[in-house]
């Protein structure tokens, strides 16, 4: 049958179009002002295409210290918390996907409560103050290393491997390690890419815990710093440790505007490989057993 | 045969507690020993004498939660917002996702789906720069609304903006995402139906109101559902970002006054007993909705 457009196709790609452009657009804008002297963007004589092109807010950020700071404490949360989050919540879903463990009900139980209760803010903060992490990455990385809805959904990804190919390689004398190595980890390639570009996205993102945890500024990610480089044009910034002076001083908006791009420049060059997989992986994540 | 192939004693069971142990610790670690502080609520948390030895003080701190007008200005805050992302956002996302579902060629939903997940993945500081860019002082609305208006408007240090604000910016960060689900739910749709109804002389808008909507009923009945159990969270990071102390009388929400009065007056006790009321608020919100989907002859959410 050949496709017909009709009235009412054009009106749904007419309105779907308007809103991509709804999302489209501030991206453009936020480029085109980092790419502007000051003075073209406060004066507003461009919208998406700039009048005067310059590399002033980048070539600033990226020998401004603080800045780079920031990067290098992302770079390694980012890679430590990928690195745990995928250690730890791979090897418990995988054991709890195997039915015939004894326990397992008991410790499903125990990790599906924490979806629907908690201790809440001020509770996670002592036992994190108390293990004494107040200050180093791992009070960043260590609370997030997994969640509930994390395990159920890798493991119904393990579920559903076929369950004759561990015994076969029982029967062939291969240890349990041995399998889940070998066998079961290059069949999931999908759900681990998944889920390393998810815990990726996590930890770069991660902000709030940066602010509570550490109170050495030097130690913090990008998104605190950048919390506090655009703040300062809506003159509300809160009592939390300013921002360092130098850099304060230097804040235009093509600087501030380069640095909401710098922050999420990772994420836009993951995006392409993670939107492969998330449209599956989310909705493995609804699929009951 | 089977048997014989399964691990069943110990000593080939063990290593799959290895292997859970680590998981097991972390939950423990940091789910379950939060939960225990949470005695903290019926006493006067002293740092001198350490959380066990600290005097009871019963159900005082709950007292004096309740007596206060803030506990009303609280709960007035965050279940506004809830309700306004109920009647406004969900909705949306349901029309994003019937509108994604009509359209018949193949390449332009793909490359409209893939800009409309995009600000899923962005920080909400990231969010709140580009807000910034947009409703801050000098950024790019007040400057066009000073050109052609001859005015300007506070947006991020008022009242009244608030709200709209915050309603827009989880629009904009996730109605695309959350149409993911809706149209895995419309690809159930047996494709036979909307043949019938060609063949009765039903026009599209008609099939979407006899077959598409009823079936994805369900879906839309859980997933309102399980919005109605967590109307006790407001976004906090989100909340976080965009409040100050102009705008306080509409964006203090739970949430935001434990951060308050827990980590910057360090007042743990009643932070935690305000903490304690959210959360069993929320489990008995959840409980009641599930209870809620059961009842209408819904799967329920577990």
């Amino acid at each position: 049958m050949k496709l017909k457009a009709t009235w009412f196709d054009t009106i749904i790609v007419v309105i779907i179009c308007l809103i991509s452009l709804l999302v489209i657009l501030p991206f453009l804008y936020i480029i085109a002002v980092s790419f502007s002297p000051p003075g073209d963007s406060m004066a507003g004589n461009f919208f998406i295409w700039p009048k005067h092109w310059t590399l002033d807010a980048y070539s600033y950020l990226l020998n401004a210290n603080t800045f780079l700071t920031s990067v290098k404490n992302s770079v390694i949360i980012t890679a430590m918390g990928t690195v745990l989050s995928l250690f730890v919540s791979i090897t418990l879903a995988y054991a709890l996907s195997k039915k015939f463990l004894p326990g397992r009900r008991i410790m499903l139980l125990v990790i599906f409560f924490t979806m629907i209760f908690h201790g809440g803010m001020i509770p996670n903060y002592l036992v994190v103050k108390n293990l004494g992490l107040i200050d180093s990455y791992w009070a960043v990385v260590l609370p997030a290393a997994s969640s509930a809805f994390n395990i159920m959904v890798i493991r119904s990804f393990f579920q559903s491997l076929p369950e004759s190919l561990d015994e076969a390689a029982r029967i062939d004398g291969a240890g349990e390690f041995r399998i889940l190595y070998s066998i079961v980890l290059p069949l999931s390639k999908p759900i681990i890419a998944t889920f390393t570009l998810f815990f990726m996205v996590q930890f770069w993102n991660e902000f709030f815990s940066a602010v509570i945890y550490l109170n050495d500024t030097m130690r913090w990610p990008i998104q605190p710093l950048l919390r506090q480089m655009v703040a300062i044009s809506a003159s509300n910034i809160s009592a939390e440790a300013a921002v360092d002076a130098s850099l304060a001083a230097n804040l235009g908006p093509n600087v501030q505007n380069a640095a909401i791009l710098l922050a999420m420049l990772p994420i836009v060059m993951v995006y392409p490989f993670l939107q492969k997989y998330f449209a599956k992986g989310a909705m493995l994540g609804s699929i009951k057993e | 045969m089977q048997r014989a192939l399964r691990p069943k004693r110990f000593h080939q069971l063990w290593p799959f507690y290895l292997l859970a142990a680590p998981g097991i610790l972390y939950f423990l670690t940091f789910h379950y020993i939060p939960m225990t502080g949470l005695i903290l609520a019926f006493k006067e948390y002293s740092p001198f004498k350490g959380m066990m030895d600290s005097p009871w003080v019963g159900l005082d701190n709950f007292r004096q939660f309740f007596g206060t007008s803030d506990f009303y200005m609280l709960l007035k805050n965050t279940l506004l917002i809830s309700l306004l992302n109920l009647i406004i956002y969900f909705p949306f996302t349901i029309f994003l996702s019937l509108l994604l579902n009509e359209v018949r060629l193949k390449v332009f939903k793909r490359v409209s789906q893939t800009i409309v997940y995009l600000p899923h993945f962005l920080s909400w500081v990231v969010i709140y720069g580009i807000t910034i860019s947009f409703f801050g002082p000098s950024g790019v609305i007040n400057h066009y609304l000073g050109q052609w208006f001859d005015g300007s408007a506070n947006f991020l240090v008022s009242n009244e903006w608030f709200r709209p604000l915050v309603i827009f910016q989880s629009i904009w960060k996730d109605a695309g995402w959350g149409t993911i689900i809706f149209l895995a739910a419309l690809a159930g749709i047996n494709p036979e139906q909307y043949e019938a109804a060609k063949v009765d002389g039903a026009s599209r808008l008609q099939s979407i109101w006899h077959i598409t909507l009823p079936g994805i009923k369900g879906t839309i009945v859980i997933l309102l559902l399980l919005r109605l159990g967590s109307s006790m969270d407001s976004n906090f990071m989100q909340i976080f970002l965009m409040t100050n102390s102009l705008n306080l009388d509409v964006s203090n929400v739970f949430d935001l006054f434990v951060y308050h009065v827990g980590l910057e007056q360090f007042n743990y006790s009643f932070a935690i007993t305000v903490g304690m009321f959210k959360s069993v608020a929320s489990l008995i919100l959840v409980l009641g909705a599930n209870y809620a989907a059961k009842l209408l002859g819904e799967e329920g959410i577990f």
